[in-house]
């Protein structure tokens, strides 16, 4: 069982949570995850590491309420448990040891996984920008912790209802034509948000690295659930991943199978909400 | 005077139109006098043929003539002196290629049902009083056991009695590795998985869940925290894709995958939470036992149509003959001598058909066996919705791509000595993890193996 320390709202439906999990604490990296089960009955979930307390022995994940087992997990609070909490999966990030200036662009709850990564560059005195992107005002994430792990912050909005009117692109395209130089992209948020970010590196031949979030079960290379198509070859998200070259990423294909089970999940979403 | 019957006596079993739609066990087992009438047919030959035929060595004459006598506890700890999982292995070992296949009984008529015999008497005894387990008594040595499937259990169990301190890390949430997430609950009930998992940890085994080795612990901190010797039996997990056009369509999955989702995750009760793809047509690639598991699950989630497309013919089929048996009788079409050559989308993604290929079998080939061929122009498409793969795994990559001074070969399997001793000092490995995907008795013989070495090893230190 593994507690649940500290708990906190950051917007209506994205939670942050500190978890107690000694083991994972001590050897998390930016760009791990963990795979969460609620209960008996739950199911495996996998979630990225939005921070860890070596100390401390807590590990903090960031989710938003998407389906049945993130909506039971929102209703624990502090001092409960959950039954089973492993990691951390996955490669950690690998950004150039010579990198001078790295752009993180975050979307959405997305900005939960960026944030590490960001801290992590920024604490190892990289030019770090920011780019957190929202659909509105209200569902503005982490702001505060993203200035203090940047150089530069800039928060864009879809509606315009605050920072930056218009989507990360935009934001990114303007800072390369104004001169901005980037030696790397991180891009972590929905898929459609990692492919166009893709598109304008591709452009400017801006290396981007992504962290993709397909279907999983265990997350150490046995289903074989996870299989994405990256410059041709079949990878597996867990073990070779998450993070892929976004220019070799085939994301038309992970959008498609990433909708397996939506039928199901939505008749599962209908069916909590209705109880 | 032995009971000279041709045939075994016959095991009761579910109607096939009716177990074809649930979970529930296949195999009712023997009653005790069904058993005492089976073990009458042993001749309890001197030279014990069948003895040689088992990977762990089962004294099995001497098991047979208890249960003849109905001293059927007296049995079981024969069994279990060197068997650590007899209801498990009373089930699913492939005893027409090992103990049975041996029987001389066999040469005329059916071999001595040894398996249904073993399983009567693990069943009988676990289902009976608990036999109190006697904990041995501790010679302060720790040893580490990563992966507690068949291989560690069998590892764990043997060094525990030994008077080891055995702690496994399992990187799932249970301990019980395919025989949880792999053999489905027709052929394995997993609440017997578990109490021979709680057999164990009455003799002193202890087991830590949740611990991917390689992730959160490697080897060397295992070492570091005071454990003499490590085993590896990490098994064979990384599903192998054919690498044709579709794979990545949606309804097409690694029977692996569609197995877990099943069995371990339960995703087959309407309260477990785990989806599971919904099918009215199902090719499932391959031809073993994991292909007959998928196959015969697929029909209990509902499919309408179930095929096992397999390229070469029935004799080649390396499903258990038991297996392929019960699959056809719960209405399983077979097509064999059938290559897929792609798969097909509709305009969503999906999977709504698989292109095949007519095969004929040539000459033979390295394998022996006859190299099946692709008949020029008879390609077909076959009407599914669903393709599970089930061409085989290979051993998962986490250890060895983490871990120094372990070699592997090309295919990724760890190299062992004949003590099954890793290239590393005092780290053992055995199961799936070494020969690639094979069976679970033959990881229990390596388990076994394992820890007869890594006692001397220890003791030798």
């Amino acid at each position: 069982m593994f507690k649940i320390v500290t708990k906190r709202a950051l917007n209506d439906s994205v939670i942050l949570m500190s978890v107690d999990a000694p083991f994972i604490a001590k050897k998390a990296q930016p760009g791990q995850f963990i795979i969460f089960r609620i209960d008996e009955k739950g199911e495996r979930v996998p979630l990225t590491i939005a921070d860890y307390d070596r100390e401390k022995g807590t590990v903090t994940i960031i989710f938003q309420v998407a389906g049945k087992s993130t909506e039971q997990l929102s209703k624990l609070n502090e001092g409960d448990s959950i039954l089973d909490f492993v990691g951390p999966l996955g490669v950690p990030t690998h950004v150039e040891e010579d990198a001078k200036s790295v752009c993180v662009i975050g979307g959405g709850v997305g900005c939960a996984i960026a944030y590490p990564q960001a801290k992590a560059l920024h604490g190892r005195g990289i030019d770090t920008t920011v780019i957190a992107g929202f659909r509105s005002k209200d569902i503005v994430i982490l702001e505060d912790e993203f200035r203090a792990a940047s150089n530069e912050l800039i928060i864009t909005t879809d509606d315009g209802s605050y920072g930056k009117s218009g989507f990360v692109t935009t934001a990114l395209e303007e800072l390369i034509t104004s001169g901005k130089k980037f030696d790397e992209v991180i891009a972590i948020g929905p898929v459609p948000m990692m492919k166009f970010v893709c598109s304008v590196t591709k452009k400017y031949d801006i290396k981007t690295t992504v962290s993709l979030n397909p279907i999983m079960i265990d997350g150490t290379g046995m289903c074989g659930g996870c299989r994405v198509t990256v410059g041709g070859e079949t990878k597996y998200a867990c073990v070779d991943g998450p993070d892929f070259d976004g220019h070799q990423v085939n994301f038309d294909e992970l959008m498609k199978r990433n909708s397996t089970y939506r039928e199901q999940e939505h008749a599962c979403r209908m069916m909590a909400q209705a109880k | 005077m032995p009971n000279m019957s041709l045939n075994k006596v016959v095991m009761p079993e579910q109607d096939p139109k009716v177990r074809a739609r649930n979970f529930e066990e296949v195999t009712l087992g023997y009653t005790a006098d069904m058993a005492v009438e089976e073990a009458e047919r042993c001749l309890n030959c001197k030279n014990m043929p069948c003895v040689n035929g088992c990977p762990v060595g089962v004294r099995i004459p001497e098991f047979i003539a208890k249960v003849k006598e109905r001293d059927f506890a007296g049995a079981y700890e024969i069994i279990k002196s060197t068997n650590g999982l007899p209801a498990v292995c009373g089930r699913v070992c492939p005893q027409e290629n090992q103990c049975e296949g041996k029987c001389v009984r066999g040469i005329k008529g059916e071999p001595v049902g040894i398996g249904r015999l073993e399983r009567f008497v693990a069943d009988y005894v676990m289902n009976g009083e608990a036999v109190p387990a006697k904990k041995p008594a501790s010679n302060g040595k720790k040893v580490a056991v990563i992966g507690a499937g068949p291989a560690g259990l069998t590892c764990a169990g043997d060094l525990a009695r030994l008077g080891y301190q055995v702690t496994i890390f399992e990187a799932f949430h249970v301990a019980g590795g395919v025989l949880m997430y792999g053999i489905p609950e027709f052929r394995l009930p997993k609440a017997i998985v578990q109490k021979e998992v709680n057999a164990l940890k009455e003799l002193g085994v202890e087991i830590m869940t949740n611990m991917v080795i390689g992730k959160v612990l490697s080897i060397d901190d295992i070492i570091d925290m005071g454990y003499e010797a490590a085993f590896i039996g990490s098994g064979a997990g990384l599903p192998n894709f054919m690498g044709i056009e579709g794979e990545s369509l949606i309804g097409v999955c690694s029977a692996n995958e569609y197995l877990t989702r099943i069995n371990l995750m339960k995703g087959y009760l309407d309260d477990y939470a785990t989806p599971v793809i919904k099918s009215k047509s199902v090719a499932v690639v391959g031809g073993g036992n994991v292909a007959m598991d998928a196959a015969r699950s697929a029909m209990r989630m509902g499919a309408e149509h179930v095929y096992i497309v397999y390229r070469r013919s029935e004799e080649e089929l390396p499903a258990r003959k038991e297996e392929v048996h019960h699959a056809k009788e719960e209405g399983i079409e077979f097509m064999l001598l059938n290559n897929p050559v792609k798969i097909n989308g509709d305009e969503n993604g999906r999977v709504c058909s698989m292109q095949c290929i007519k095969m004929e079998l040539g000459e033979p080939d390295e394998s022996g066996r006859r190299r099946p061929q692709e008949v020029p122009g008879s390609e077909f498409d076959l009407e599914v919705d669903t393709v599970i793969m089930s061409i085989g795994t290979s051993p998962n990559p986490l250890i060895r791509r983490t871990t120094n001074g372990i070699e592997a070969n090309k295919r990724g399997c760890l190299i062992v000595n004949e003590d099954m001793m890793t290239t590393r000092d005092g780290i053992y490995a055995g199961g799936d993890a070494v020969t690639g995907a094979a069976t679970v008795i033959l990881a229990m013989g390596a388990g076994k193996t394992a820890a007869a070495s890594i006692d001397k090893y220890i003791s030798s230190k």
